[in-house]
């Protein structure tokens, strides 16, 4: 059930969150074997939870509608008192002392948490096979990968082991598993929600964001968490509007701009047919499109390959040693400790990063490479912006195909790449949504972006919830005994 | 391209101890990925302001108020290796 159903039927005395968050426990030990979406179950904190929101309900006093509702977080998000381990060796043993202002807010609105879901180490990937504790599984196909860096939680949502779940988005890690795995993932504006307690990696484009089985799922976490948090200074200090009743109202008279480099060669044409049906609903539904361009969307991979391992490789330089977490040792001195300690507790694709990052800040490269990215970041947002000056949201493919091989992307720069449409809204700090559109002739989901203008989410899910209600896609499962 | 040398001048920079067989296999991989972000050299960016934060934010303030600190112990809780209320590391300066 969708968390607006689970809050009826609380209401209704149908169900109690106990029971809802049993069952979620019982199918998370039955199933979670095959899918490996979470890396640690919080049992006692979500039962404690729960029987909270039972009392409150049987009062008739509510906190509101995610009150019960069992969700999950990215093992990216501080939570005190429960390991936080960020995929990675290097956290090994550590117990954040505080919870991230998502958490906070979560449990403030009386939801369930269930535990820590799995992902690429440090959120770098799009596979979640980059994570020190083994792989997640599409739950669509057991074969496949469920996309990443917040697999894990895309995969809990698909699986239906949780209602919803936070994960984080950086350049595309919220909405690439949510079409991998059929569900809907938004990543707010940047700045929209408070990245306090969000594990840093590159911090001019983290951004907390949510997977729900709808948009009016969607909708609610987004109202619980986004807002100005006074320990974020990037945090952004706007009023957050009424995301459930900005839902109603459809599409007819949004402009709809179809960008044509996102149909360009190497898409998927299972893809491409299932994207430009979609559009035909919504002029169906009333909405009028027109065809834009962004010419610099093909730069947009090679930015962020540029700011995201610079910036990482300042971030990830905490990892020492010292304060917490993994220490190799028999070291002689500090530096052959940190640097032993950091050989042996990240992972490869964490190293290469690093390495990139340090390269590309290092004396003599700078200009040509951070600096330079720094001014194309420029193009690919105005770009952007221009389009939307024009058009009200633009519709695009998540992803060029759908969910890959576990295994089929072992080249870095091919893993990369699938990153193509979704890096330049990172870039460009707007918000955007990815939600089913259609499945492949095997089964597999296709993902449906749209993309909007900074701090416009309600728009968003006005045309995601206008698209679900006419379609029915919705309805099918995976089927996952 | 990238060399060797560069590959583990860069490691040392980023405190990481690369084998050498590792070493290799990243000069590799970096030359690959360095070759694709060279498509950049080709765009026009004369005149372009640079953009480090997507959202226009300039000096954020906040009151100067005196809050509680995180308790010690909870911050060395976590430590590695630690003697009573210090991080201990090895040795850094000769005697």
């Amino acid at each position: 059930m969708t968390i607006h159903e689970l809050a009826e039927a609380y209401r209704r005395g149908e169900t109690t969150p106990s029971a809802v968050a049993e069952a979620h426990l019982a199918r998370i030990a039955a199933l979670d074997a095959k899918v490996g979406a979470f890396l640690t179950v919080t049992r006692e904190r979500a039962l404690a939870a729960a029987a909270a929101a039972d009392a409150r309900w049987r009062a008739g006093a509510p906190r509101g509608p995610l009150d019960g509702a069992p969700l999950a977080l990215k093992d990216v998000l501080c939570t005190k008192g429960v390991r936080t381990t960020c995929g990675s060796r290097i956290l090994e043993g550590f117990v954040p002392p505080y919870d991230a202002t998502v958490v906070e807010r979560l449990e403030a609105a009386g939801a369930v948490l269930l535990g820590k879901t799995n992902m690429d180490e440090f959120a770098m990937g799009s596979s979640t096979e980059h994570s020190a504790f083994g792989p997640t599984r599409n739950p669509w196909d057991l074969g496949r990968v469920p996309g990443g860096s917040s697999g894990g939680s895309a995969a809990a949502v698909a699986a239906e082991l949780a209602a919803g779940a936070l994960g984080t988005d950086t350049g595309g890690s919220v909405r690439q598993p949510a079409a991998f795995c059929g569900v809907v993932g938004l990543k707010p504006t940047y700045g929209r929600v408070s990245r306090y307690g969000l594990v840093a990696f590159a911090s001019s484009l983290d951004q907390v964001g949510t997977f729900a089985r709808d948009a009016r799922d969607t909708a609610l976490l987004l109202g619980a968490i986004a807002g100005h948090d006074p320990r974020d200074a990037t945090s952004v200090d706007a009023p957050v509007p009424d995301y459930t009743a900005a839902l109603a109202g459809g599409v007819r008279g949004l402009c709809l701009g179809v960008p044509r480099e996102y149909f360009g060669e190497g898409i998927d044409p299972e893809v491409a047919r299932a994207v430009r049906e979609a559009i035909e609903t919504l002029r169906g539904l009333g909405a009028v499109t027109e065809d834009v361009s962004l010419p610099t969307t093909d730069y947009g991979i090679a930015v962020y390959y540029v700011l995201a391992p610079a910036e990482a490789s300042s971030n990830l330089a905490r990892y020492d040693g010292v304060k917490y977490g993994l220490r190799t040792p028999g070291a002689k001195d500090l530096i052959e400790m940190e640097s032993r300690t950091r050989a042996a507790g990240f992972g490869a694709e964490v190293k290469r990063r690093i390495m990139l990052g340090t390269y590309a800040l290092s004396a003599g490269y700078y200009d040509a490479y951070y600096g330079r990215a720094q001014k194309v970041r420029t193009l690919v947002r105005r770009d952007l912006e221009a389009a939307l000056a024009r058009v009200d949201v633009l519709v695009a493919p998540t992803t060029p195909g759908v969910a890959f091989r576990l295994g089929e992307k072992a080249d870095p720069l091919a893993m990369y790449l699938n990153d193509v449409f979704t890096v330049p809204t990172s870039l460009a700090g707007l918000p955007a949504v990815s939600l089913r559109c259609g499945f492949s002739a095997a089964g597999l989901p296709v993902g449906l972006q749209l993309i909007g203008r900074a701090l416009d989410e309600a728009t968003l899910l006005r045309v995601a919830h206008a698209y679900e209600q006419a379609t029915g896609w919705l309805a099918r499962r995976p089927a996952l005994a | 391209m990238i060399s060797r040398e560069d590959v583990a001048h860069v490691a040392r920079l980023a405190r990481l101890a690369l084998e050498p067989d590792e070493l290799e296999r990243m000069r590799a991989q970096l030359d690959g990925i360095l070759a694709y972000i060279d498509q950049l050299r080709a765009v026009d960016v004369a005149g372009v302001e640079p953009t480090s934060h997507a959202v226009p934010l300039v000096n954020v303030m906040r009151e100067d108020a005196v809050v509680a600190p995180f308790p010690q112990e909870a911050m060395l809780a976590n430590a590695p290796d630690r003697v009573g209320e210090l991080f201990r590391v090895p040795r850094i300066i000769e005697d």
